[in-house]
């Protein structure tokens, strides 16, 4: 009963790997560049595909969301878009792009702002031509932009996602003498894992308690992104872990974290390190650029492992469309049920990983050190 | 990449983080963590329990075997004691009758002598006054013939006589 509905789960899930990634990532390309230009809805084989357009778009933020079942449904949700300009809060929809990334679709506000989108971002029409070659960090050509876009929607989902599992594996609790049950008894482990392995040995019996859910809420928090991120289809699917600014922020937390507890021992390492005093004018600035470098490791390690997955997939699809022939599908259907599975894989390593270094840099941190002790506190991955 | 306006996501990812961040503290952590501890400590205590009534079996039993100890100890004691008793009773039990029969025996000896003595004295007695009448007769018999008489005159002489 169990093996045959299994069987049935994954003949679905190879059927929208295999068929979800064509027809979306083509049709994404049209509704986003190809369309707007030509007009044309165009069958996908005869046009030329421009595979690290696709692979941009879809690892990037965007103002829309497809929402996508093969052969059912395919819809584009209007993201509302939030600016802060020089007049104030200007609030609308992003459907009043009609689309359009080029810069070509002026969108008036009420309070008479002039805007115009060029690639996802969206500049003061006054300020930029069609054709002007412009970046989201000349900031004095655009609003801010605080627009709930795609990938903000996808950590929406993702905290949902997770609120709703936790909400469950918290009911298995109610008798705390018993075992767990339900969701719980597939929950704990992990959460115990997190304690055990991750927290306990790096932060010490005593202090540990406190970054607990700090640790988990990071952990979870990758790992879901990084699952949902292997779904291919809305609405999930998003490439959330494998976009920097997500990154940088689960980062900057911990290089929060990390800075705010330090002890006298940690300041002191950083800027009166055991060497001779000559050697000072190099070591301390190193010490303080260490400070940076590993949250900056922590952040580049999952952004490109998550974000280089995404493109081998998405890569493997436009494989179809660049050779121009449907024989070299089942190759390409192959290839990405093989790396799927290494994805799987890389979603819980990753997750651990930001995790431990995350506990690790924190421990070093807090740690207390005996006299005379020298620790050496690199990591490698 | 498309990053859109970086403020962007930066500003929904961190919002969406602190506010997830404590609610899963709130609602899902910290419960969590409570009611494994909790059943952690119950587990411990649970087997600390067991511990502590393994040993206080050990000791019951230890105890018990201290008391059957002492009680065959005892109940050695008591035997030998009552052995040694029936040992000294019997003993005395003993002499006393050696000395009740010995006694016995003195006493009856001294009756034994004293009836012999005087069955012995009425015998002489009756021997004598047999006699005396024996000789009464005899003389009587002897002197009531004159010849015999005569004879035993001259021969009583005769002998006294030769004296």
């Amino acid at each position: 009963m169990k093996v045959a509905l299994l069987r049935t789960v994954f003949r679905v899930f190879v059927l929208l790997v295999l068929f979800s990634g064509p027809f979306s990532r083509a049709q994404e390309g049209h509704s986003g560049h190809t369309e707007a230009a030509t007009g044309e809805a165009g069958h996908a084989g005869h046009e030329k595909v421009d595979a690290g357009e696709i692979v941009a778009h879809h690892t990037g933020d965007s103002h829309e969301y497809l929402v996508e079942i093969p052969f059912l449904l395919h819809k584009t949700i209007h993201l509302p878009v939030i600016l802060w300009t020089d007049k104030g809060l200007s609030i609308f929809s992003s459907a009043r792009f009609k689309g359009d990334n080029e810069g070509k679709v002026v969108v008036t506000d009420d309070k008479g702002n002039r805007f115009v989108r060029i690639h996802e971002v969206i500049y003061y029409a006054d300020k930029v031509k069609p054709g002007d070659k412009v970046s989201a960090l000349d900031f004095d050509k655009r609003p801010l932009d605080f627009s709930f876009t795609r990938n903000a929607l996808a950590i929406l989902i993702v905290f949902g996602l997770l609120f709703l599992v936790l909400y469950y594996t918290v009911k298995g609790y109610r008798n705390p003498k018993k075992l767990p049950k339900g969701l719980a008894g597939f929950m704990e482990p992990v959460i115990l894992f997190i304690r055990d392995d991750v927290a306990i040995p790096n932060l010490g019996k005593d202090k540990y308690e406190k970054f607990m859910p700090y640790l988990l809420t990071v952990f979870f928090f990758i790992l879901f992104s990084n699952l949902v991120g292997l779904i291919p289809f809305a609405p999930f699917g998003h490439n959330l872990t494998g976009n920097i600014l997500v990154t940088f922020v689960l980062a900057v937390f911990t290089f929060i974290l990390t800075t705010i507890n330090g002890n006298k021992h940690y300041w002191k390492e950083i800027f009166t390190p055991e060497v001779p005093k000559a050697l000072w004018p190099i070591m301390v600035p190193i010490e303080i650029l260490s400070m940076f470098t590993k949250p900056f490791a922590l952040m580049v390690r999952l952004f490109a492992n998550i974000l280089a997955g995404h493109t081998i997939m998405i890569s493997l699809v436009a494989l179809i469309f660049i050779l121009g022939t449907v024989y070299v599908s089942p190759v390409s259907g192959f290839f990405i049920i093989f790396m799927s599975f290494i994805e799987l894989l890389v979603a819980f390593i990753q997750a651990y990983i930001f995790t431990i270094l995350s506990a690790l840099f924190i421990g070093l941190a807090i740690q207390e050190h005996e006299h005379g002790e020298h620790h050496t506190e690199e990591t490698v991955h | 990449m498309n990053l859109t306006a970086p403020e962007s996501l930066i500003f929904w990812m961190t919002l969406f983080f602190l506010i997830f961040f404590f609610l899963l503290t709130k609602f899902a952590w910290k419960p969590i963590l409570k009611a494994v501890k909790e059943r952690e400590r119950n587990i411990e205590a649970a087997v600390d329990e067991a511990e502590r009534v393994k040993q206080e079996m050990a000791k019951l039993k230890a105890d018990n075997e201290k008391l059957l100890q002492e009680a065959r100890a005892q109940r050695d004691q008591i035997l030998k004691e009552a052995r040694e008793l029936k040992e000294q009773m019997l003993q005395e039990a003993r002499a006393e009758a050696e000395k009740q029969r010995a006694e016995e025996l003195a006493k009856t000896k001294q009756v034994i002598e004293a009836e012999r003595q005087a069955a012995l004295k009425d015998i002489h007695n009756h021997v004598a006054k047999l006699t005396v009448e024996m000789a009464e007769k005899v003389l009587r018999d002897q002197l009531a013939d004159k010849a015999k008489q005569e004879e035993l005159i001259r021969k009583n002489l005769s002998e006294l006589k030769l004296n």
